[in-house]
């Protein structure tokens, strides 16, 4: 079996899965070391240097995080990670003098940058310290873009929101707010060196089935509602309401609905929820507030009377499920459920009516923009899309490491170079031993479950607006729950040429992670495992051949507690716990100049 | 030895055996041993093999006497009866254990030094009585506990630590028990789990004394250049003579060796222990041809292992001391004290 190659970066990152599955790859494991330190700036900063917005995202990230946690594999459920990320941006200190100086002198480039949501804002950040001038053209008032339009307050309070925008906006961006760009071809006649479109997927779905034009003075669209109700222009609905979809919009929508005096509030749903798209936690928090989902309704028509809408009729639908897919669909009957107010919160699309199609900007069959999945560039050389522009609706986390990209492959492109010449991960190991039985980090295993959320009383939180639910974690849950973290980036690294085959590591793994074989093919390896391989996505640690009897080591990673007991039970510290640090690169840290240096000296 | 606790975590794919448990609920306290001892090793491969023949740990009574060795019952099986005795004395202990519980499996856990120094006596009568215990001696060929002296069972000529010949003759355990009229010779190493867990098993199947002498280095006193009982002397001069298997009563034999080469040993419970040959010289079914051959080999400086002599006709124990079938502990206080009465009439009987 050939030995695995642990100097590519990807190896020992994809052991950290939180990390391997955040999409910006922000360091898990470090930050909630030093949340449990009490180090809560620094924990604030390792954050902010790969998904920027801390204070943010650990209220309303997706979490891809936590799914991966191997936490989950081990214990019912997965470390916490976003709520302890909202704990290091909820109790850091003032973090102003940590940010990275503005340069006085610029270096001449100009970005112009459409929407300032979170993809725009990230590229600001990226190159703003590099001497750049950015300038954004928001359509609304604010800044924020969805995050503040399509987030209710009461899951993302607005001081959260302006504090980490503010952080980038104050490094000089040059903003311009309620300047909406109706027309690319002009922008692209202002000279700009590039254009970054972080304008987000706007448009929401609609549903044709009649009445829709009747009752439209009831009917809403989802995502626009929700702008209004943040921006003010909309501060009640009717007392029975039906949210149509039942994805995580929805889930904003009817609790947005309670707080604006409904009364009666159901999610429709056409499927059974396993097929939701809401995240679990969004529809928990709703049903803890009383909303109605209701399954396997399809809506059929809208029903007005008198010209005003008094509810909708909907289908009946049973369906033949086989392994999680739906083999067969029947419509049993049909029923009429009463309503107010309907919102529709079936999906959103991006839109670009102001962007001439012959400016050499290809969108393709579904009408979206042509560009590149690794460095964002569109078919228009000077022309970048990142965020939910680009690929359509995602999340925050996507939306800001596609910022990150755009801004390498701007910093390139603005310079001359290719934008595909970009610099690889890297990652470094240091030994975290400090004598015998002693490791810089808590390596003893955390019994403890999940610690659970805390919630404003039901009462309390409908009596305003922006009364924020979540209540963050307190001390002693903090304590708690950063000691569940596993420090999968505190790595079981492996030296051959020390072992002397005794077993010692094998005997003492908690979970079976470690056979010593007989070298093969990896299949016939792979029979000869002291546990079966049940997540086949992890590949397996194979050493070389042993010195002693010429077997070698296979390491499962998949339930590896990275408790350290191999490296502290072996006699000659053939296995080394040892901190696996992925360098990621950002715009900064491309010299763009090196072209230029080598021709002057 | 460690300082955080094993952890206990359950995951999916985790195996579980016919009673539905899983290795780890036959571990026992975390090991205060030195990183890397083979003891740990054994205790693993006994943790595998009760395992694996899903025998309740309430079953089972762990004996020894004192040393590196005889901590080690500490590690497994914790919810097993235990008796850790005086140094040398674990035999008396396991006969007074089994006349009163034959009902349990007892296995005793002794080394070079409790066994064939101090308890070289005691060890003698354990397997001319055939007494019905897996007798475990983990050799590492030194007194790790006090510091790495030679013991009985150095090899002559073999160096210390600090580079001193030993010059006194070494006693093999396994050529002592067959000479003694041992019905269970075995020998193993502590670094090949593959051939131990089955003599393991077999041995604690065995109607009678079963001995596996298991070569066992010590990291910390005699795994160095000059040893002849560290993990790469050993490696390098392993023979193996056997394979042996343990099948379970009512399991198919499946027959994949030619004839010749392998030998089937009927346990009274109706398991089997199938022993292959892999050695054409050997010859597990005479006491005179495998002290031969074990002679043979040790003048070649080679360690032969395998399941050297078996005999599971031997009457055991508590076929030659008539104990009683019913453990004492089920008797009621009448049947078990008859009063001074029945005494009278017993000493009576005997005047």
């Amino acid at each position: 079996m050939k030995p695995t190659d642990t100097s590519n970066p990807d190896h020992f990152h994809q052991v950290v899965d939180c990390q391997w599955g955040c999409p910006a790859h922000t360091d898990v494991p470090e930050y909630i070391r030093l949340i449990a330190q009490g180090r809560f700036t620094d924990a604030y900063m390792v954050n902010r240097e790969s998904n920027v917005f801390p204070g943010i995202l650990g209220r309303v990230c997706d979490r891809p995080c936590e799914p991966a946690c191997r936490r989950g594999r081990v214990d019912d459920k997965p470390v916490a990670i976003c709520r302890l990320k909202r704990v290091a941006a909820d109790h850091k200190d003032d973090i102003s003098g940590l940010l990275p100086t503005i340069p006085k002198h610029k270096n001449g480039k100009r970005i112009a940058l459409i929407g300032a949501g979170c993809a725009s804002l990230t590229v600001c950040n990226d190159l703003l310290p590099l001497g750049y001038t950015c300038t954004i053209f928001e359509a609304l008032n604010k800044p924020g873009g969805l995050m503040r339009s399509n987030i209710p307050s009461f899951r993302l309070p607005a001081q959260v929101l302006d504090e980490e925008i503010n952080h980038i906006v104050d490094m000089g961006v040059d903003l311009r707010l309620q300047t909406a760009v109706k027309s690319m071809r002009a922008l692209l006649e202002e000279g700009y060196d590039a254009v970054f479109v972080g304008s987000g997927a706007p448009k929401g779905k609609e549903l044709a089935i009649p009445g829709r034009q009747e009752g439209d003075a009831n009917i809403h669209i989802g995502i626009d509602w929700l702008e209004s109700v943040a921006f003010k222009h909309v501060e009640k609905i009717g007392q029975r309401v039906l949210i149509i979809g039942v994805g995580n919009t929805a889930m904003d929508c009817c609790r947005t609905s309670l707080r604006l005096g409904a009364e009666n509030v159901k999610v429709m749903a056409r499927k059974p929820r396993e097929f939701f798209k809401a995240s679990d936690w969004e529809l928990e928090d709703a049903e803890e507030e009383q909303v109605e989902i209701v399954i396997n309704h399809a809506p059929k028509a809208f029903v007005i009377a008198n010209g005003k809408l008094t509810g909708m009729i909907f289908e009946l639908m049973e369906y033949d499920i086989d392994q999680g897919r739906i083999t067969a669909t029947r419509v049993t009957g049909e029923t009429f459920i009463a309503a107010d107010d309907v919102i529709l919160a079936i999906g959103q699309e991006t839109a670009f009516p102001w962007i001439e199609r012959d400016l050499g900007i290809e969108f393709n069959q579904w009408d979206e923009p042509v560009c590149a999945a690794d460095t964002y560039q569109s078919t228009h050389a000077g022309v970048f899309f990142g965020g939910d522009a680009a690929f359509g609706p995602k999340n925050i986390i996507w939306a800001v490491e596609h910022g990150h990209q755009a801004a390498i492959s701007i910093h390139n492109y603005v310079h001359g170079l290719s934008v595909t010449d970009r610099l690889p991960p890297t990652m470094n190991l240091s030994s975290r031993k400090m004598g015998i039985h002693e490791w810089s980090y808590s390596n003893d295993f955390e019994p403890a479950a999940r610690r659970k959320m805390e919630h404003v009383s039901l009462v309390e939180r409908f009596r305003k607006l922006d009364t924020e639910v979540e209540l963050g974690f307190n001390a002693e849950q903090t304590a708690c729950e950063v000691e569940r973290c596993l420090n999968c980036d505190i790595q079981t690294v492996f030296t051959d040429q020390l072992c002397i085959e005794c077993d010692a590591c094998i005997d003492i793994c908690p979970t079976q992670c470690l056979t010593i074989t007989e070298d093969g093919d990896a299949v016939d390896v792979t029979t000869r495992l002291t546990a079966t391989v049940e997540n086949p996505d992890q590949p397996l640690f194979a050493s070389g051949q042993l010195t002693q009897t010429g077997r070698i080591m296979i390491k499962d990673e998949n339930v590896c507690l990275h408790c350290g007991l191999c490296a502290e039970r072996c006699p000659t510290a053939a296995w080394d716990m040892q901190k696996s640090t992925l360098g990621i690169a950002y715009a900064g840290d491309h010299d763009v100049l090196r072209g230029m240096r080598k021709c002057g000296s | 030895m460690s300082f955080i606790t094993k952890p206990k975590v359950s995951w999916s794919g985790q195996k579980k055996n016919a009673l539905g448990m899983t290795l780890n609920d036959y571990e026992g306290g975390l090991s205060t041993l030195c990183a890397g001892c083979g003891h740990d090793s054994i205790t693993a491969a006994l943790v595998q093999a009760f395992w694996e023949l899903a025998l309740k740990p309430e079953q089972v009574i762990k004996l020894s006497g004192i040393g590196c060795s005889s901590k080690t019952p500490a590690y497994f099986l914790s919810g097993a009866h235990g008796f850790n005795s005086v140094h040398g004395r674990m035999p008396s202990v396991a006969t007074g254990a089994q006349a009163a519980r034959r009902d349990l499996i007892a296995v005793g856990i002794s080394g070079d030094g409790d066994s064939l120094s101090i308890g070289f006596g005691q060890f003698a009568h354990a397997i001319r009585r055939n007494l019905n215990v897996l007798y475990i001696i983990e050799n590492n060929g030194v007194y790790g506990l006090t510091k790495g002296q030679f013991s009985a069972s150095a090899d002559p000529g073999s160096s210390n630590k600090k580079g001193a010949k030993n010059l006194n003759q070494a006693i093999n355990p396994v050529a002592i028990a067959i000479t003694l009229g041992g019905s269970f010779a075995a020998r193993s190493f502590s670094g090949d789990k593959q051939q131990l867990v089955p003599l393991l098993k077999a041995g604690l199947m065995h109607p009678g004394c079963a001995v596996i002498d298991v070569i066992s280095p010590c990291v910390t006193f005699n795994d160095h250049v000059g040893s002849t009982k560290s993990y790469a002397w050993t490696r390098d001069h392993l023979h193996a003579s056997s394979a042996a298997d343990f099948v379970p009563p009512a399991t198919e034999i499946i027959v994949d060796y030619a004839a010749g080469e392998t030998t089937n040993v009927e346990l009274h419970d109706g398991s089997t222990i199938r022993l292959k040959k892999l050695d054409p010289e050997f010859d597990p079914s005479s006491r005179s041809r495998t002290l031969e051959y074990l002679e043979a080999r040790r003048a070649d400086n080679e360690i032969v292992t395998g399941l050297l002599y078996i005999d599971a006709e031997m009457p055991s124990f508590h076929d030659i001391a008539g104990t009683a079938q019913q453990p004492l502990t089920t008797f009621d206080f009448d049947q078990l004290n008859p009063g001074a009465e029945a005494l009278q009439q017993l000493q009576k009987n005997m005047r």
